[in-house]
């Protein structure tokens, strides 16, 4: 069990420490913008009251125990949540300040440049050349040089070069987990986008796997920005520069969840000096005590 | 702690008594109905083999129908051959291609629509109708006004290929992940290049061995076929106009004959038409395998 007053080191907080100084006083420009939003499944209200600004170049990681919203919110991001019927946004979301959700925008467009990588690695049936080649193609690249150009410069910035360069035309499903996944990060760089939306991107990898692509996160970020949805608030602590803490409201009469935004700041304060009690029994590993506590 | 209720010693062998007694009597029960399955095949097959084989040669497939008095060593089927290829290839084109994207709206457009039930319960409908109602319903508004034509006969065959069509491939498309879909989406594709670029390709094969099943039942329809090309005994090679005849309506028309050498045909035929749906067979087969390892 965890002690109240526990060591933070176990945190992760000596990375943290040594990472401090990357972490801008100053944020840049803000790419991201929601206010007030809430987002619902059909009558169900999934989420309540969502307002955060996220900057460029910067790592964001949202966290908060399951059922909390937080990859419903990085869905909202690129209209992801666009492909369930019943899902619906309210509030203002915008993107370079272009409002995502205004009726002449095209998801599509949207998703060219605001990239995602999934939970579980989904490297398409076709080889691992054409898995990194999608991209390009549907953005009607067609010239071979070109392509060969892009792959080899995608999978090389995806730290997967080495390791497949002599099999380029074997499917992607013939990979290991992590090498999936970093297929999957390739892919996503491909279309050289402005915006990589991670969705707990290391959950179905080992600690190695996990560190490699942690690093590759730190050495992208300054030509994207990064919003990622980690479980493992270690993760959190390593790679990011704000952190937003999610939690779930629950209605005693009826028993519905639904999550909101408690606290939002950078890093160091989140896991060093939350303000917040219920981030605080959260970052510190005092979550057994049930999500009523939690979110009375 | 559980330590106190452990036996003295591990015993991992195989249970006694009466549950293995269970597990012999239903290995033979098992047993028992497949020999009683696989009996009528192996009498059929045997018997068409019997009484074919003898009579089949290159002569046979090409020469064109004689007299029924004539002996068995006189003449072939080659105008059935040719109206079973050319009528079961026209159905094919009429029937796979509406199938296919039929099975496209409704897995991936259609949503849970009106329309995307309707087309699924009129599927369903129509694998029912029995196969002498779609000849006569193809007779009664084709053939009634333009005559026998193996044009007819391929609207009938494809009337009932259409159905399996639909359902095999939906089955199929239905096989697709949905992160699959996300990972298209996530890179800016539209509904239309997700459907035609990865989802298609992905279950593709399994979609062709599905058409090849319908094709292989269609190439042996009967009834249908006696109402809408007629029955003829000279070769026509223009399916668009005039009677036409394929082997299994010349089966039918041979084996009421009362002369040995017109049933030893008809023989023939039956045997030549069991060799080109194992044909089919085989070859959906093979394409299925193939599929299988791909979408996981």
């Amino acid at each position: 069990m965890h002690e109240p007053d526990q060591d933070l080191t176990k945190l992760g907080l000596p990375e943290l420490a040594a990472h401090h100084e990357e972490a801008p006083s100053k944020p840049g420009n803000t790419i991201f913008d929601t206010q007030n939003v809430s987002i619902y499944y059909g009558s169900f209200k999934a989420v309540t009251d969502v307002s955060l600004s996220i900057y460029e170049n910067e790592i964001t990681a949202f966290i908060g125990p399951s059922g909390c919203g937080k990859t419903t919110v990085l869905r909202t991001l690129n209209r992801m949540n666009d492909l369930i019927p019943t899902a619906r946004v309210e509030g203002n979301v915008t993107y370079r300040g272009e409002a995502l959700y205004a009726p002449a925008v095209s998801a599509t467009a949207v998703r060219r440049h605001i990239g995602m990588v999934f939970q579980k690695p989904n490297p398409f049936p076709k080889s691992i050349y054409d898995n990194v080649a999608y991209g390009p193609r549907i953005n009607g690249e067609r010239k071979k040089a070109r392509l060969d150009e892009i792959v080899e410069r995608s999978l090389r910035h995806a730290a997967l070069w080495e390791e497949v360069k002599d099999r380029l035309s074997k499917s992607g499903l013939s990979l290991s987990g992590g090498q999936a996944q970093r297929l999957c990060i390739a892919r996503t760089l491909a279309v050289e986008p402005d915006v990589i939306l991670m969705d707990e991107p290391c959950s179905a990898l080992d600690p190695i796997a996990t560190g490699r692509i942690e690093d590759l996160m730190h050495e992208i970020k300054s030509q994207y920005t990064i919003v990622i949805v980690t479980h493992n608030m270690q993760q959190a602590a390593r790679v990011s520069d704000r952190t937003a803490f999610y939690s779930v409201l629950r209605d005693e009469k009826s028993d519905v969840r639904t999550g909101t935004l408690v606290e939002y700041d950078l890093t160091e304060n989140i896991f060093a000096n939350p303000r917040d009690p219920r981030t605080q029994a959260y970052v510190t590993g005092r979550v057994g005590l049930g999500s009523t506590r939690l979110a009375a | 702690m559980a330590t106190a209720i452990r036996p003295d010693k591990t015993d991992l062998r195989e249970p006694r008594g009466w549950r293995r007694a269970k597990d012999r009597i239903a290995t033979v029960l098992m047993v028992i109905a497949f020999v009683i399955v696989i009996i009528p095949l192996g009498f059929v097959l045997g018997t068409v083999i019997a009484k074919g084989a003898s009579i089949i040669s290159a002569q046979f497939l090409t020469s064109s129908i004689p007299y029924n008095v004539a002996p068995a060593n006189v003449g072939g089927m080659g105008p059935a051959v040719l109206g079973t290829i050319l009528i079961t290839a026209l159905a094919t084109v009429l029937a796979v291609p509406i199938g296919i994207l039929a099975a496209i709206y409704i897995n991936e457009y259609g949503g849970n629509q009106f329309l995307t039930r309707l087309i699924r319960f009129m599927a369903d409908v129509m694998t029912g109708v029995p196969s002498i109602i779609m000849g006569l319903f193809i007779f009664a508004i084709w053939v009634i006004h333009f005559g026998y034509s193996g044009l007819a006969g391929a609207f009938a065959l494809g009337c009932l290929m259409l159905p399996l069509v639909i359902r095999s491939s939906e089955e199929m498309l239905r096989l697709v992940p949905d992160s699959l879909r996300e990972g298209s989406y996530a890179l800016g594709a539209s509904k239309a290049r997700v459907t035609l670029t990865v989802v298609l390709p992905a279950v593709l094969s399994g979609i062709v061995s599905g058409s090849l099943l319908a094709v292989a039942r269609a190439a042996g329809e009967t009834a249908p076929v006696l109402f809408t090309i007629f029955t003829v005994t000279t070769a026509n090679p223009n399916v668009f106009s005039g009677a036409n005849t394929t082997l299994a309506a010349q089966i039918f028309a041979n084996a009421s004959q009362p002369y040995v050498g017109a049933q030893d045909r008809g023989w023939g035929a039956a045997l030549t038409l069991v060799v080109i749906a194992f044909i089919l067979l085989v070859a959906a087969r093979l394409v299925t395998g193939r599929v299988a390892r791909v979408s996981r």
